[in-house]
C-alpha cells in the first residue's frame, strides 16, 4: 500500500513538472493593454482654426502667416528658436573634444556630404524661411515656418531650392487655417526623403509608413495601432524627444521605447534581464528598409561621368538610382538585417576641420563597449562610400555641390571637383591645397522604427548560435551558445572518448579472459575426470 | 550468500532522480554551450534552470539524509585496501579472482568508490553547484538595479561550468560500465533498482536483525 502511495504521489510530481517545462500560460500582458488603452483614443484639436478671422485672408508671404500664429501664440515662437529643429548647432560635452558646438552647420555625412554653401537647397528641410547663404539670421521669429510641421491639409511643401520657402502653388489660407497636431507626412516630408529620396538615408524611415501594415511596423499600422511620430516624440515646448546620431552627440532627452514599455516588458524573467544589455530594438527589428530600399553604398568618387556633356541617370530593374552623374554610384538594399554595435547614448562625430587620422573614416562614431555598463547593444544602419578628400592638409572636403545657374563653382552644374572644393572650403574657412581624392567613409544610423509584431522578434538562436550569429561580431563579451572554449570542448571530448574507450577494452578483457578462464576450467574438469 | 536490503527507499530514490536530472542537465547543458540543437534554445536554457532547481533540492534533501542516518561515514576514505582494489580492477578481475573487499550495509562501498564518490561529493558536484549558481544568477547592472555577480567574467564560469560537465559525463560512463562488475553483470544495478542484493557475508544472523529492523 505504502509503495503504491509512494509511486503515485512520484509520478504526479513528474507529471507536473513535464507540463510545467511544456506548458508556456498565455498570461495577458497587462502593461501592454494598457498601453493599447490609451493609445487607442485619438486626440481630438479643441479648436477649430477655420473660425478664426485673423486667418480667414489672403497671406502674401508665408511670413505673414506666422505673424498670425504669434498673435495669439505669443510664445511659442521663442520655443521654436530654441530648439534642434530650428538651430543648426548646439552645444554639449562630447568625449575627446570637450565641450563643442556641433550640428549641421560643421559635421558632414557620406550622402550629400554637407549643408555649408548649399544652404538655398538645404534649407527645403529648414524650418524656416529665406536661407540663402550662412548669414540666415537664426532670431528673427518671423522667419519660423509654422506650417511646414503644423499644416493638416497636406497642402503645404517647400519650394525645391527655394531656401526654405513654400512653393508659389501652396494655397497660404488653406494651409494656416487647417494647422493642427503634426502628422506623419509633416515630419515624413523631412525624415522620410532625406538624402535626396524615399529611404535614402534612415532605412527605417519611409514613406511606406503613411500607411502600412502591423508586420512592418506595430505602432504605426493602420491595421495596427496607427500612431503618429508624435505619439512617441512629443515635443513639450517645442522641445522634441529623441536624438538622431548624425548630427547629435549627447545622451539627453533621448527617447527610448521603455519610456512607455519600461525595461520589464516581457512575462518571461529570463527576456526581462536581457534589457539591461540589449536594447529593445535589437530583438524586435530584425529587418529594415521593408518596404521599399534604402541606400547602403555612395560612391561619389565615380561621379562625372557625363554622356554627350550632359549628365546621366541609370535606375535598375527595380527603378532605384544606381547612378547619377552628379552624385556618383549608389548600391541600395531591401529587407536588411542590421549590424549590431555597443551604444550607450553618446556619439563623436568628424567636423569640419579635424585631421583624417584613421581610413575608413568613421564621419560619426557611436560610443560604447561591453566593458561599459551603460552601454546596450543595438542595431545599426552603416552607410559606407567614399568621398572627397584632401591628401594634402589631411582634411575631408566640404564641396559646394548646389548653384542656381552654370560657372558658379557647383559641382552639379559644372562637373569640376577642384572648383567645387576650392568653393566649398572657403565657405567653410579651411585650407584647400589644389589636390583632392576620395576617401573611403562610414557613418552609423541606430535603427529605431519598423518594430516587428512579436511572433517576428529575433529568437534567441538568431544570437545564441555557434555559427551565423547575429552578434558574430561583437567579440568583446561571452555570450553563451556563441562562444566556447576551444581547448576545453577539445579536451572534454578526449575525455570521453577515453572513457568509452577505456570501459570497452576494460569489458573485452573481461570477457576474453572469462571465456579463458572457463576453458582452463573445464580442461582441469577434463583433467580430473580423466585422472 | 545472503539476499540483503542494502539501499533504503529514499537511498534509491534519490540516486535515480539524480542520474535523470544530471543526464537531462547534460543534454540541456550542452545544448545552451552550443554542441548541438535539440529542444530549441529558449526551452533548453529554461529546462536546464527548472532542473538545476530540482536537483539543488534533491541535494539539500540528501545532505539531511546523509548526516541524519549516519551515511555519510560510508564515505570516509580507507587507504588499507586501496592497492588490493586497484590491482583487483586491473588484474584480478582478469583471472577470475574474488573481490579484494566485502560488501555490507555497513560497508558499502569499496575504498576506490568510496574515494571516487567522495570526490564527486567534495569536487565535482561543488564545482558545478557553485559555478551554476554563479551562472544562473550572472547580471549586470541594469536598469532595475538587480544584483550584480559581474566581477568574475562570465568566460571564466563558464568555463569550469563546462569543465565540470565534461567531468561529470566522463564519470557517469565510467560508473555506469562498472556496476557491471559485481557478481554477475546486473546484480549491481537490480541491487540499485529493488535495494536488495546477495551479499556473502560470515556474519549472516547479524545481518537477518538488521533487515528487520529496517522493515
Amino acid at each position: 500500500m505504502k509503495k503504491v502511495v509512494f509511486s503515485i504521489i512520484l509520478s504526479s510530481i513528474g507529471i507536473l513538472i513535464l507540463i510545467h517545462i511544456a506548458y508556456d500560460p498565455p498570461l495577458p500582458n497587462l502593461g501592454e493593454l494598457k498601453l493599447k488603452q490609451e493609445y487607442a483614443i485619438k486626440p481630438t484639436p479643441s479648436v477649430d482654426h477655420t473660425l478664426f478671422e485673423e486667418l480667414q485672408k489672403d497671406f502674401n508671404s508665408p511670413q505673414e502667416v506666422t505673424e498670425a500664429c504669434i498673435e495669439c501664440h505669443n510664445q511659442r515662437h521663442k520655443e521654436v528658436i530654441a530648439s534642434s529643429h530650428w538651430n543648426w548647432e548646439r552645444i554639449s560635452y562630447v568625449e575627446d573634444r570637450g565641450i563643442a558646438s556641433m550640428g549641421k552647420s560643421n559635421v558632414l555625412n557620406n550622402y550629400c556630404i554637407g549643408a555649408s554653401s548649399n544652404e538655398q537647397s538645404c534649407a527645403a528641410c529648414h524650418i524656416g524661411f529665406g536661407m540663402t547663404n550662412d548669414r540666415f539670421d537664426f532670431d528673427n521669429a518671423r522667419n519660423v515656418d509654422c506650417m511646414v510641421c503644423h499644416d493638416n491639409s497636406e497642402e503645404y511643401h517647400k519650394g525645391s531650392s527655394m531656401a526654405g520657402y513654400p512653393d508659389r502653388s501652396v494655397n497660404l489660407a488653406r494651409v494656416a487655417q487647417s494647422v493642427g497636431r503634426p502628422q506623419r507626412m509633416n515630419c515624413g516630408a523631412c525624415h522620410f526623403y532625406s538624402g535626396g529620396g524615399n529611404n535614402v538615408k534612415h532605412g527605417d524611415l519611409e514613406e511606406a509608413l503613411l500607411s502600412t501594415t502591423r508586420e512592418v511596423d506595430v505602432h504605426m499600422a493602420a491595421n495596427g495601432m496607427n500612431m503618429t511620430c508624435v505619439d512617441c516624440h512629443s515635443a513639450e515646448n517645442h522641445n522634441m524627444k529623441g536624438k538622431l546620431y548624425s548630427v547629435s552627440s549627447s545622451d539627453e532627452n533621448r527617447l527610448t521605447c521603455d519610456h512607455c514599455h519600461t525595461s520589464t516588458p516581457h512575462m518571461d524573467r529570463n527576456l526581462d534581464l536581457h534589457t539591461a544589455r540589449v536594447a529593445c530594438q535589437t530583438c524586435h527589428i530584425p529587418t529594415y528598409a521593408k518596404e521599399n530600399p534604402t541606400k547602403m553604398e555612395w560612391r561619389w568618387s565615380d561621379a562625372g561621368r557625363l554622356v554627350e556633356g550632359k549628365p546621366i541617370h541609370e535606375t535598375d530593374t527595380s527603378g532605384v538610382e544606381t547612378y547619377l552623374s552628379i552624385k556618383g554610384s549608389f548600391r541600395w538594399e531591401k529587407d536588411v538585417a542590421p549590424e549590431y554595435y555597443w551604444f550607450n547614448g553618446h556619439a563623436t562625430h568628424y567636423v569640419l576641420g579635424d585631421q583624417v587620422d584613421s581610413i575608413p573614416i568613421q564621419v560619426n562614431q557611436l560610443l560604447g563597449s561591453a566593458d561599459d555598463n551603460r552601454s546596450k547593444i543595438y542595431p545599426v544602419k552603416v552607410h559606407r562610400g567614399d568621398q572627397i578628400y584632401d591628401p594634402e592638409t589631411n582634411l575631408l572636403i566640404q564641396p559646394k555641390l548646389w548653384a542656381a545657374e552654370e560657372g558658379d563653382s557647383a559641382y552639379w552644374k559644372d562637373f569640376d571637383w577642384k572648383l567645387a572644393a576650392e568653393a566649398g572650403m572657403k565657405r567653410v574657412g579651411l585650407p584647400y591645397s589644389g589636390k583632392h581624392e576620395f576617401v573611403n567613409t562610414e557613418m552609423y544610423w541606430p535603427v529605431n522604427h519598423m518594430v516587428a509584431p512579436k511572433e517576428d522578434a529575433l529568437s534567441c538562436e538568431e544570437c545564441h548560435r555557434r555559427d551565423d550569429s547575429r552578434l558574430a561580431g561583437l567579440n568583446d563579451f561571452y555570450m553563451p551558445g556563441r562562444d566556447s572554449h576551444a581547448g576545453l570542448d577539445f579536451i572534454g571530448k578526449l575525455l570521453i572518448i577515453a572513457a568509452m574507450a577505456g570501459v570497452i577494452l576494460h569489458g573485452l578483457g573481461r570477457i576474453v579472459a572469462a571465456i579463458k578462464n572457463k576453458e582452463i576450467e573445464s580442461e582441469e574438469i577434463n583433467t580430473n575426470y580423466n585422472q | 550468500m545472503q539476499k540483503v536490503y542494502i539501499y533504503k527507499k529514499f537511498e534509491r530514490f534519490w540516486h535515480w532522480t539524480q542520474a535523470a536530472l544530471i543526464f537531462f542537465l547534460a543534454i540541456t547543458g550542452f545544448e545552451v554551450h552550443g554542441s548541438f540543437s535539440f529542444l530549441g534554445y529558449e526551452q533548453a536554457v529554461e529546462s536546464h534552470r527548472v532542473a538545476a532547481w530540482m536537483l539543488l533540492i534533491l541535494i539539500a534533501f540528501s545532505i539531511f539524509w546523509h548526516f541524519t542516518t549516519g551515511e555519510w561515514r560510508q564515505y570516509i576514505p580507507t587507504f588499507s585496501k586501496l592497492q588490493a582494489q586497484l590491482r583487483y580492477y586491473t588484474l584480478g578481475i582478469f583471472k577470475g579472482e574474488p573481490h579484494p573487499t566485502r560488501k555490507s550495509v555497513h560497508k558499502k562501498l569499496n575504498p576506490l568508490q568510496a574515494l571516487t564518490y567522495l570526490g564527486f561529493k567534495l569536487v565535482m558536484a561543488p564545482l558545478l553547484v557553485i559555478t551554476g549558481i554563479v551562472y544562473m544568477f550572472y547580471r549586470t547592472i541594469d536598469a532595475n538595479n538587480m544584483v550584480i555577480v559581474s566581477d568574475i567574467p562570465l568566460e571564466v564560469v563558464a568555463f569550469l561550468h563546462t569543465l565540470g560537465a565534461y567531468l561529470i559525463i566522463m564519470f557517469a560512463i565510467v560508473h555506469i560500465y562498472m556496476t557491471t562488475t559485481g557478481h554477475t553483470p546486473t546484480s549491481n544495478i537490480r541491487a540499485m533498482l529493488t535495494g536488495y542484493e546477495d551479499l556473502e557475508d560470515d556474519s549472516e544472523q547479524e545481518l537477518k536483525d538488521e533487515n528487520k529492523k529496517d522493515e
